[in-house]
């Protein structure tokens, strides 16, 4: 096992090497650079001032050279500065990686929460009223944009019942109880959380039922059933662990996803995330933020990756960690 | 929430707790005495006095005002880059020397008294070199930095040492490069000596930088200044701010507060503590402002104009919406490079043939006033007698026609070469406004045989291609200016951005006129208003004439402002109405 996770974690290292390079490269190519946004915001900008200010931030350097440089640096721990908030870039993305991780995953643990069991239930009852109606919320959600339902959301919740706050994180003043300030952060959190949620749910759910399906028309269910097993053992017991091995490589892509931030619905409900941060980094030519944001994406979608590869060997015992059958 | 903390009226629960509780305990001291009747009695009693209290009593005054904008600032340092999100705020932290109020007067804010030449605390000087310059006097008003240190004539100093500074981060030096001199009288007298004789002499928006604070930091590694500034690394640092407020909590992307700053010598504010959140989709913003989540959206930085029409329809009995002429110049730059555009008489027959009236009625609601040229009217410095291009698509039609574009193919225009007049408009992707606009002159350069296809840009992508000079035919955006201002960045003919001159400037048109410059020079340098008028009325003929740009609206900026929220008076130009925010109030 020890084996297998240092090889592991050997290939994350080179990927994220890699994927600096890749990123960082493509940033630079992408037209315009962070001076010529000063120069176009700011009409008494001279020449001199263009030269001299990319100079001062390196930018006359060849991209290559500029990459090395950065890489040494963060060899070192030394990320640089976000250029946008004149600040070192971890302590721009770290409130930002905490904020999106406590609403995506709160969507993420409600969506499967839900879509598991509805799933699974869709699936025991093929073609009947509650499956039609399962499929149509599924489609539903599936189908919505997530800015219309987190506008839908607003204006109901929010402005014609005044019940959950428009936006925003709590602002729970010093010396609040906690329960109270936990229960402002979770009023907070309802509206965009259920909004990723409903955006999630509708996927995983068709997945879980179609998975369970197949499974359901296996020789061992029906040979299980034959043999008098009752129909808890027969759906939990082995129908279950088998169905959730496909679900489970979908939950770990969409793992990255969690880290990397939901961009519309944290902009929808003023969410400050990694989603905002990294689209606005792009957008501003912000290269060490976009590039380390993106980095840290492509570390959470490994580190799923890794959770789902291990979670095969937890559910089904023929699968092993060195990859031969047993 | 924040939000219902501060909700108004007397008598709702938020209010009456406080009260209600502090008269609970007294009765529950007497209780222990009386026997149940009694107590009932003076409960009974003392609910009737509560509720009467209530009515009479004046309103709880309310002293937190929740504020929206849709951008986030970045750096807090006010010399390095220059922001919008910004300023708005910084403005309420701190003032510079000098600004133009709403009727687009220069005033003083940080200084005592404006220097002029009228005033004697300006002239004109023969410099070392031979050539002419200017001494400027300027008496700073009695300020204090937020942790008691006076504000005086070494953070000045101090200001333009960064200012100057190759390595120090600054976007534009001009301003202070061109200060030769600062000598200091005492803590709060200087005079500044700068390199020419040049109209906005007391022109000073700069805003000063706490020496006693930002000094070590800067002479430790001035080429590490733009990271370690105390305006980004101690934020709420009180010795940063001396205008009504100070910041007293960041949480990047989300919200800043300020409460008011007890060192600030100018007018009490009326509010003690402002909340500034971030809302950056503008349909989430206006939610926000219905529900009550915020009190005000900074018009400067919030609704869109079709948003607050609409707003104003709807919501007519909350809210007052105030349509605020602003400097911002809605344009369309002629790349002149190209063979098309090389007579002028195709320019000017472009211009006739877009109805900017139609467009400004059925888009606006006539809100935008019409551009005739990059001066608005009403700037100090417009004059009225320059040529103006209504719509007059006959007119059009002859003036291509002697253009040479006289054969029509499937209704498009042809020269004698056989070239199509097919052009591209480029603009920016996203400003649902804009490209509504393109739309419609689309349809009308359509009706005279011109064929306009358009491409909407991200901004960062049209911004590239406007500053490279690589958009093919047309770019539609806007300028920002300042009242008085001369566009020299904008038509001066060594403005043209090139490699050699690493891309600066932002004549992108490429427009060059020697009759133009000589005004634009003369224009700056004219220190009389009168004769100054005279040189703007040339600049903007000659403008009229050649139309290097054609000229659309002037932009108006949107203040949709609760009523009972008054004080709040738009400016229309860069200096932001949280200059003044002392004089925000909540009135019942």
């Amino acid at each position: 096992m020890s084996r297998y996770l240092a090889a592991r974690a050997a290939q994350t290292a080179v990927t994220l090497v890699l994927m600096s390079f890749v990123v960082y490269v493509l940033i630079g190519l992408m037209p315009g650079d962070p001076i010529d946004m000063m120069i176009a915001g700011d009409p008494q900008m001279t020449s001199a001032d263009a030269a001299r200010l990319r100079a001062v931030y390196g930018l006359d350097k060849p991209l290559f050279e500029r990459y090395l440089a950065w890489a040494l640096q963060a060899l070192q721990g030394n990320f640089g500065y976000s250029r946008s908030f004149a600040q070192p870039v971890l302590s721009v993305l770290w409130p930002r990686l905490l904020n999106t991780v406590v609403l995506a995953g709160t969507a993420f643990v409600l969506a499967t929460a839900i879509a598991l069991p509805l799933g699974i239930w869709a699936a025991t009852r093929p073609r009947s009223r509650t499956d039609y109606l399962i499929n149509l919320l599924c489609f539903a959600g599936i189908s919505a944009p997530p800015f219309w339902l987190a506008l839908l959301f607003i204006t109901f919740f929010a402005v014609f019942l005044g019940w959950l706050p428009a936006g925003g994180m709590a602002d729970p003043r010093p010396g609040t109880p906690w329960f109270t300030a936990l229960g402002e952060q979770l009023r907070h959190l309802a509206l965009p959380a259920a909004t990723l949620t409903l955006v999630q749910l509708g996927a995983y759910t068709r997945y879980m039922r179609g998975a369970m399906i197949e499974i359901l028309r296996q020789d061992y269910i029906r040979t299980a059933r034959a043999k008098g097993a009752p129909e808890r053992t027969v759906l939990w017991g082995h129908a279950f662990s088998n169905a959730l091995a496909p679900v489970l490589t979908v939950l770990a892509l969409s793992f990255g996803g969690l880290v990397s931030g939901a961009l519309i619905t944290e902009t929808m409900f003023a969410w400050p995330g990694m989603g905002r941060a990294i689209y606005q980094a792009i957008l501003d030519n912000d290269y060490n933020l976009a590039l380390v944001g993106l980095l840290i994406a492509t570390l959470a979608t490994m580190a799923g990756n890794l959770a789902a590869d291990l979670g095969y060997v937890w559910i089904d015992p023929r699968v092993s960690i060195a990859g031969d059958a047993r | 929430m924040v939000g219902q903390s501060w909700r108004p009226a007397a008598g709702t629960p938020a209010d009456a707790r406080p009260l209600a509780s502090g008269f609970g305990e007294a009765v529950a001291s007497d209780s222990s005495q009386c026997d149940g009747a009694a107590d009932m009695i003076r409960r009974l009693f003392l609910s009737v006095a509560l509720s009467f209290c209530a009515l009479v009593l004046p309103a709880h005054a309310k002293d937190e005002l929740v504020v929206a904008m849709t951008q986030t600032p970045g750096t807090w340092n006010p010399l390095i880059s220059s922001m919008l999100a910004k300023s708005l705020i910084s403005n309420m932290t701190a003032r510079p020397l000098t600004a133009y109020d709403a009727n687009w007067k220069l005033v003083c804010l940080a200084c005592a008294e404006l220097p002029t030449l009228e005033n004697g605390k300006a002239r004109t000087i023969d410099l070392p070199d031979g050539t002419k310059g200017m001494e400027i006097d300027v008496e700073l008003r009695k300020l204090r930095w937020g942790d008691g240190t006076p504000v005086t004539s070494h953070d000045v100093v101090f200001t333009y040492e960064v200012g100057k500074h190759p390595l120090s981060g600054v976007a534009s030096s001009e301003g202070y490069k061109r200060v030769l001199k600062l000598d200091v009288k005492d803590d709060r007298r200087f005079t500044m000596t700068i390199d020419r004789i040049t109209f906005d002499y007391n022109s000073l928006g700069l805003t000063l930088l706490p020496a006693h604070i930002e000094k070590p930091i800067f002479d430790a590694n001035p080429a590490e200044y733009r990271n370690k500034t105390a305006y980004d690394t101690d934020s709420t640092n009180p010795g940063l701010a001396f205008g009504p407020f100070r910041i007293v909590e960041i949480v990047p992307g989300s919200r800043i507060t300020l409460e008011h700053n007890q060192t600030w010598t100018g007018e009490k504010p009326h509010f003690k503590r402002i909340v500034v959140k971030i809302i950056e989709n503008t349909a989430a913003l206006e939610a926000n402002l219905l529900s009550g989540n915020v009190d005000y959206v900074l018009g400067e930085l919030g609704l869109s104009l079709d948003q607050a029409l609409a707003f104003d329809k709807r919501h007519k009995d909350k809210y007052n919406v105030i349509y605020k002429p602003a400097l911002i110049y809605e344009h369309i730059d002629v790349k002149l490079d190209n063979r098309l555009f090389a007579d002028r008489r195709v320019r000017q027959a472009m211009l006739l043939a877009i109805d900017r009236k139609a467009i400004s009625e059925k888009l606006f609601e006539g809100k935008q006033p019409i551009a005739d040229g990059p001066i608005s009217p009403l700037d100090p410095m417009f004059s009225p007698g320059a040529r103006r291009y209504g719509y007059d698509p006959a007119a059009a039609r002859k003036l291509l026609d002697e253009a040479g574009f006289t054969t029509i193919k499937n209704g498009v225009r042809h020269d004698g070469q056989g070239e199509r007049f097919s052009i591209e408009i480029t603009t920016t992707a996203g400003n649902r406004v804009r490209e509504l606009v393109a739309q419609v002159i689309q349809s009308q350069l359509r009706q005279v045989g011109i064929e306009l296809r358009i491409k909407a840009e991200p901004p960062r992508i049209f911004s590239e291609g406007l500053n490279r000079r690589q958009f093919p035919a047309l770019a539609m955006y806007a300028w920002v200016q300042q009242p008085g201002g001369v566009p020299r960045s904008t038509l001066y003919s060594t403005e043209i951005p090139s490699a050699e001159n690493a891309w600066s400037g932002q004549n992108y048109p490429g427009y060059a006129n020697p009759e133009m410059d000589k005004a634009l020079d003369a224009a700056e340098r004219a220190l009389d208003a009168d004769k100054r008028r005279a040189l703007f009325a040339d600049i903007q003929r000659i403008h009229a004439d050649d139309l290097p740009v054609l000229p659309l609206f002037f932009r108006v900026d949107p203040f949709v402002i609760p009523k009972p929220l008054k004080g709040v008076v738009p400016t229309g130009t860069l200096n932001s109405s949280t200059l003044w925010v002392e004089q925000w109030r909540w009135e019942n």
